[in-house]
């Protein structure tokens, strides 16, 4: 415990949403009836969980010990001189074990799932990440696992699927739709409705039904909290901004997270500029979209007049998302957090000055929060600081980096 | 009384039991669609569905995913589903429940949606994805509307969550016969008809059963204690097979005839 309190605090989940789930007017729990009582059992035994000691030292025990937190938060020297602005922090969640933040979130709901007694494990990924820290944690737990993935992001991470296979996890590709992670979790949800007394549906980002967005949220916050703690011990008081990048938001969410009641600290959502917003190629709801229903709960969604949900696009997988978790839409509708775009370009080119500078090749989805980070770092004063949230590691996309630019041209 | 009640109190005098038809708006076009449509009606369904079709139906199997997917190629919108029904009426006085997902609805507006149905010639409205926790952005409003509410039961709901159904439905209480998705199946569920009884016990209103029912037979075991059986699927896959060949909704009118027959 090292003489302090637990990474998930008993107060989890009572900073909104409502007992309903709504954060404002967002989310909620818009799901078949057949889903309602594995929500409403879920949520109990979230709390309960939450309320329990030896739970949440466990997790911290398994965080620490498995996952390898806390995650440095490093000052990136180079990349700050480079920029003439503000200091950089990057929160290298790159290093958390299996490669990315997605690992705090498997662990918390895979304890859940030992508690409720669950024997199948089901999630939907879109980078591959999620599905790897699931298969990971199904693996160590022995619970046999089930990822949903696009066939589309099947082909463009590779690796990823063979990580999961390799870790006895099934891989089920997904011919529907977009071929991506939309469709991956339209397939798992109709997979835990069919198998819902035996299977946890362990959904890795912040969206979803009630209580997913709040629970995820709360086992992400562990990146935030390290984070305060952390900018603290190296003698300063608070950053001026936080910046991550946005698909469904997880990471985003947990490092924002212990700062929103920190008015005075910006928080910059990145969402993926795809080909360009005015393209209508990218994945930007919270840009672009208008609030709607999608998979269980209600947020900024892409879709047409007709309430029919568009397809996103982005050159990362992960962020390859057409709708949003609610609290995002919350934390937009407040203006307590803004949100930006990042086209593919910008963030090939915040991928090229990471590695270049700092020697750190960041997952694509990063890539955006990194792009960002810098343009904001630049325009601001040598006294203030900025901390990117670097959400995971880059090998999974080197194949398509390479694509990108050609497969022969290293950039100079 | 509303035509769903109507039809469902007939039903109780004659003893006999309903049949409830789903096909999706616009499918295979929307000029054969309404073929198939009045096709169910000759055929003698007692309530028809029209699902209006959506983008990510999360809780319907292959068979009703292609046919939305075939529905919005040809560019059904809900507008337009509406004037299908509006174009059914004219001709039909069989009760007509909008089926969908919510989004569409949000999106065309809640209230203007339930006027518009209603005005059309609808009956009620059953939405997959509002359970009766977040039902009160649009039961409300199509009671207003004078459309009855067509409420979900599961095998997961418990006692109280099918009193809370009923309170908040009117017309019939939809009974979803297994955990799972929409599609046909060879047979019924084990633990069905004793669960039917159970929920049967605990409402006041008429009870149809869906899900998975594909065949005259089973149609027939599962109305032994409920009082209608819902087929979806198997229908759809008589539009999906015939497309928008001229026999095509006749096959739909026979199968249907078929199912009636077996429930006498």
């Amino acid at each position: 415990m090292q003489g302090r309190g637990s990474e998930l605090p008993e107060s989890a989940g009572k900073r909104g949403p409502d007992r309903a789930g709504h954060f404002g007017p967002f989310g909620g729990r818009y799901v078949a009836e057949t889903l309602m009582t594995a929500l409403t059992d879920l949520e109990k035994a979230y709390r309960e969980a939450v309320g329990d000691r030896r739970f949440r030292e466990r997790l911290d025990v398994m965080l620490r010990e498995y996952a390898g937190r806390p995650t440095p938060l490093y000052f990136a020297q180079r990349l700050t001189a480079k920029g003439k602005g503000a200091n950089i922090f990057l929160k290298r969640e790159d290093l958390a074990f299996t490669g990315s933040h997605k690992i705090n979130n498997t662990l918390g709901q895979g304890l859940l799932a030992a508690r409720l007694g669950k024997r199948r494990m089901i999630a939907e990924t879109g980078a591959g990440q999620h599905g790897v820290a699931t298969a990971t944690v199904c693996a160590m737990m022995g619970i046999s696992c089930a990822v949903y993935m696009g066939e589309e992001d099947i082909r463009r991470q590779e690796m990823n699927v063979f990580r999961m296979r390799l870790l006895g996890a099934e891989v089920l590709p997904v011919l529907s739709g977009s071929r991506t992670l939309k469709d991956a979790m339209n397939e798992a949800l109709r997979d835990w409705v069919t198998n819902v007394r035996t299977t946890h549906y362990l959904i890795g980002s912040t969206a979803g039904p009630h209580p997913y967005p709040m629970m995820v949220r709360d086992f992400q916050s562990v990146i935030g909290k390290e984070c305060i703690r952390q900018y603290r011990k190296i003698g300063r008081g608070l950053p001026s901004a936080v910046v991550a990048c946005v698909g469904g938001g997880s990471n985003a969410m947990g490092i924002f997270t212990p700062f929103l009641g920190k008015n005075h600290v910006r928080l910059v959502g990145v969402e993926a500029g795809g080909l360009g917003l005015a393209t209508g190629n990218h994945g930007a709801p919270l840009c672009r979209g208008r609030p709607g229903v999608l998979h269980g709960s209600k947020s900024f969604v892409l879709q047409d007049g007709d309430g029919q949900i568009r397809e996103a696009h982005s050159i990362s997988a992960g962020l390859d998302y057409p709708g949003v978790g609610p609290e995002h839409a919350f934390l937009k509708a407040t203006g307590r957090a803004t949100y930006v775009a990042v086209t593919d370009q910008e963030a090939l080119q915040g991928f090229d000055l990471l590695a270049r500078t700092e020697g750190i090749l960041p997952a694509l989805e990063s890539s955006h929060a990194v792009a960002y980070g810098f343009r904001l770092a630049r325009k601001m004063r040598k006294s203030e600081s900025v901390i990117i949230n670097l959400s995971g590691r880059g090998d999974k996309d080197i194949a398509i980096v390479a694509d990108a630019r050609g497969a022969d041209r290293v950039p100079h | 009384m509303s035509r769903i009640e109507e039809t469902f109190t007939r039903l109780g005098n004659t003893g006999e039991k309903g049949l409830v038809v789903y096909l999706t708006a616009g499918d295979p076009n929307p000029r054969d669609f309404l073929s198939y449509l009045h096709g169910a009606a000759d055929g003698g369904a007692d309530v028809l569905e029209v699902g209006i079709p959506f983008s990510d139906p999360m809780a319907d199997g292959p068979t009703i995913q292609a046919a939305c997917r075939r529905s919005l190629a040809g560019g059904m919108t809900t507008e337009r589903a509406l004037s299908l029904v509006s174009s059914f009426r004219k001709i039909h006085d069989t009760p007509v429940v909008m089926f969908g997902y919510y989004n569409p609805f949000l999106q065309y507006g809640v209230r203007d949606f339930c006027r518009d149905a209603r005005s059309a010639g609808a009956d009620g409205v059953l939405v997959v994805d509002l359970p009766p926790e977040e039902a009160g952005e649009m039961a409300p409003e199509a009671s207003r509307s004078g459309l009855d509410w067509i409420a979900l039961v599961s095998p997961t709901s418990d006692g109280e969550r099918i009193r809370r159904a009923t309170s908040i439905g009117s017309g019939f209480l939809y009974l979803i016969s297994v955990t799972g998705i929409t599609g046909v199946r060879k047979s019924l569920p084990p633990r069905l008809l004793g669960w039917t009884r159970e929920v049967k016990a605990q409402t006041r209103l008429p009870v149809a059963v869906g899900f998975g029912i594909s065949h005259p037979a089973m149609a027939c075991a599962a109305t032994s204690h409920a009082d209608a059986a819902v087929v979806g699927s198997a229908c759809v896959k008589i539009v999906e097979r015939h497309g928008a060949a001229r026999k095509g909704p006749d096959a739909l009118r026979r199968f249907v005839r078929s199912l009636k027959k077996a429930m006498r």
